[in-house]
């Protein structure tokens, strides 16, 4: 293995990272927005599930907008192929993710409106966790590209079954982050719609991670001998075990952490089954876009390394002191 | 309409629309820092006041900038595909670190500003502040590099394949006209805060609203529109200078300048026949040249230097470069003004000064947009100056048809998001800022 591999493969690994970080992280704020209309009763309830991810949802959102900054900077045949293809699903992406950032500071200044801008915020957040799986499912199950790179599809040709499946548990996972959360934030009646919430969705869960795997291991050949494919639905299931019996025994805390490491092995398991590839070539193998033919150059992935390396730590360090300015449960004074 | 135009037109409403509000976060942010000083050292309560209130502005206007901002970073892929897969060894990198380096500082301790008054000791509090200041302009700096990149681009290599290759990474950042457009963006933004902060002040204090709070806001305004505006002035000239050393043909642009000659003529406003390769209007003779390093008799290329199908569009390059000089002027003249009745005491009771202030706060707004109208739109027909055109950097996949409902889906969203901003903002600006406790009017 030369420099210029070892550097793809790390670049493919601080993607994943940084992705995974995302769906993490803005996962449980996207599933918090979602769950509004089923958790938020009264107008104080809604106050309060907002406040709980106020202070840090914009933090969370640039995970992702540094995840795609850094598939431009490492794989730009990726970033090109993916986001130009896959054109109309990516202005879907856009326009749910402007509503459900400006719904929640409009929400606060717009009374008289608020209800309009609490369906905004949910169906924008549901939407994006939504369209999220779906194009993660259809680079990893593989689209028709053509011998120039390009994608060869249509709209449509996004909405096959498997990349909904991924869809749909990307969904459910983040659904569940999202009451995982409330139950950490909240107190009381609220916590307690909040528990009920995450128990349903735990029942989901197991439904939609189970037929994601299934369909995972019949999709691709190789994935049996595949340790970190098994490594990943052990986490899933041990995940939702430990989330099982946390729930029955109320406790607050450690649900966040279980539902967090069973999306983590979702995730785990598409990663082992897309390496080395970016975006899968359905039509033939040998035109898919790989960490190998779509990088920039050695000196470029060098410095970037650097960067990442050097910045991403740091990054983590602010965002954890940051997370625990806000520990516990969630105030009605938080607000500004 | 064809796909080129249409996404086109798409980058230069999104952007256009986007800018906006990044130019008052950086204001912003600084006027916070300075409050927030102020309230630390003084322990005076009015600064807190001045701060969270100001704060609350800024929670708006981020949240709108950081939602529009998201299409931008998406748009070199969605809209651009083949300009990414040419420049993914340089662009892609600026825009990785930006993310790495400024925008998470900025969007993770913003929400300490909004939502940690009560939960974090006013250290910790200032230092949020100086850190979303901080992070804001970093985030300006790596925009405004990957920007610059495409106007002088340098420390790169071509392959035979005809990619772009990075050689030299601080080249590239530091390029010829990186720090010069990053002082004259970063002051545009310090002068749109300043007249925004200045403008809603006077509004109170001619109303007789929120006494000393105003006053004092009132007077760290107009401080900073005194001064942003002069400093905006050396920034700007030392820009010119740079476009007109490096893109010659932008600077003949903005000047209307057609004949490479000796004594070249700035024009205060005019009009530019391209037919007729002919500029009309009152000019000082001489003066570009002047300008350019202080000899009435230096030399100045002209439009003609190069093929005509080189050209950007030369009229529009010309009129939004002299309604940003112009407006700039103004600016500088008005916050003169404002700084002496501060000396001689008539700031708060200069009833038609006070009046004149609120409407200006869109002014600065209209020299922005027009300046990167000027920058732009000089640059074409070159997506990157001199090495790639604007054509050859669309996406190939996506059809004009699929372009035009995006367009449409931006304009429908952007212009709802523009009239709730605008009725917001009056909102929390009508609301006004903390009540002073009895007593201290």
């Amino acid at each position: 293995m030369d420099n210029l591999q070892a550097l793809q493969i790390l670049w493919f690994v601080l993607i994943f990272g940084l992705l995974l970080g995302y769906a993490l992280l803005d996962g449980f704020d996207l599933g918090v927005a979602s769950l509004l209309p089923f958790l938020g009763r009264k107008k104080e309830d809604k106050d309060l599930l907002v406040a709980s991810i106020g202070p840090v949802w914009d933090g969370n959102e640039v995970w992702l907008v540094t995840g795609g900054g850094a598939l431009f900077a490492a794989f730009p045949h990726a970033y090109a192929t993916a986001f130009s293809g896959f054109y109309l699903a990516m202005m879907l992406v856009l326009l749910a993710l402007i509503f459900r950032a400006v719904s929640m500071e409009f929400r606060a200044h717009d009374p008289a409106r608020a209800g309009l801008w609490e369906k905004t915020l949910a169906g924008g957040s549901a939407l994006a966790a939504l369209l999220f799986g779906v194009a993660l499912g259809n680079v990893v199950y593989g689209v028709p590209i053509s011998g120039r790179m390009e994608y060869d599809g249509s709209f449509f040709t996004l909405l096959r079954p498997v990349p909904l499946v991924f869809g749909a548990a990307g969904l459910a996972a983040v659904l569940l982050q999202g009451a995982s959360w409330a139950v950490r934030k909240t107190e009381g009646a609220l916590q307690e719609r909040a528990f009920r919430a995450a128990k349903i969705l735990l029942g989901i869960n197991a439904a939609t991670a189970a037929v994601y795997f299934s369909v995972m291991a019949g999709a691709f050949d190789g994935l049996s001998g595949n340790m970190l494919f098994h490594a990943a639905w052990l986490m899933t299931l041990a995940g939702l075990a430990g989330l099982f019996f946390s729930l029955r025994k109320k406790n607050d805390r450690a649900p966040f952490w279980e539902s967090s490491f069973a999306f983590a092995g979702l995730f785990l398991a598409a990663g082992a089954a897309q390496f080395p590839n970016l975006i899968r070539a359905s039509n033939n193998p040998n035109l898919s876009l790989t960490i190998y033919n779509s990088s920039t150059g050695l000196y470029t992935l060098q410095v970037m390394a650097v960067i990442a390396l050097v910045g991403l730590p740091i990054v983590i360090g602010y965002t954890i002191f940051v997370y625990r300015l806000f520990k516990g449960k969630v105030r009605s004074d938080d607000h500004y | 309409m064809d796909a080129l135009l249409l996404a086109r037109l798409q980058f230069a409403f999104t952007i256009g629309f986007h800018i906006l509000f990044p130019m008052m976060t950086l204001g912003t942010a600084g006027v916070i820092l300075l409050s927030e000083t102020l309230h630390l050292v003084k322990k005076d309560d009015v600064y807190r006041r001045i701060t969270d209130y100001l704060v609350r502005l800024l929670a708006l206007i981020f949240v709108v900038g950081a939602a529009t901002g998201i299409v931008m970073e998406f748009s070199f892929g969605t809209n651009w595909s083949s300009y990414a897969r040419t420049v993914g060894d340089i662009f892609g990198p600026l825009l990785a670190a930006e993310g790495i380096m400024a925008f998470f500082l900025e969007s993770v301790f913003i929400g300490v500003l909004l939502f940690g008054r009560n939960r974090v000791s006013p250290r910790v509090y200032w230092v949020s502040a100086l850190l979303v200041f901080i992070g804001g302009h970093l985030s300006a700096f790596w925009i405004v590099v990957a920007n610059s990149w495409m106007q002088t681009p340098a420390g790169y290599e071509i392959t035979a394949g005809g990619k772009i290759l990075l050689v030299d990474f601080s080249e590239a950042v530091f390029n010829p006209s990186t720090m010069v457009r990053l002082v004259h963006t970063i002051m545009a933004s310090w002068v749109t805060s300043a007249i925004m902060v200045s403008g809603i002040a006077a509004y109170y204090v001619r109303k007789g609203l929120h006494g000393e709070t105003a006053r004092t806001m009132l007077k760290m305004g107009i401080l900073l529109f005194a001064a942003t505006p002069l400093l905006q002035l050396g920034a700007a000239h030392a820009h010119a200078i740079q476009v007109i050393d490096t893109q010659p043909v932008k600077a003949a642009a903005m000047e209307g300048h057609f004949q490479t000659t000796r004594g070249a003529d700035i024009y205060v406003f005019g009009y530019v026949d391209e037919a007729a390769e002919k500029t009309y209007g009152l000019f000082l003779p001489g003066g570009l040249s002047f300008l350019y390093n202080f000899d009435f008799n230096s030399e100045i290329k002209g439009l003609k230097e190069v093929e005509k199908d080189q050209w950007p569009p030369v009229n529009l390059v010309f009129q939004s470069y002299h309604i940003m000089v112009t407006l700039g002027m103004a600016f500088i003249g008005v916050g003169l003004l404002g700084a002496l009745l501060l000396w001689t005491g008539r700031l708060y009771t200069t009833k038609w000064f006070l009046w004149i202030l609120p409407f200006l706060i869109p002014l600065p707004h209209v020299a922005h947009e027009t300046g990167w109208i000027t920058a732009e739109v000089g640059r074409q027909p070159w997506i990157i100056y001199g090495l790639m055109k604007t054509a050859a950097g669309a996406s190939v996949v996506v059809s004009a048809g699929e372009l035009a409902s995006s367009l449409m889906m931006f304009i429908l969203v952007y212009v709802l998001l523009f009239v709730m901003f605008l009725m917001l903002f009056l909102k929390i600006v009508k609301k006004g800022p903390e009540p002073a406790p009895e007593g201290r009017a």
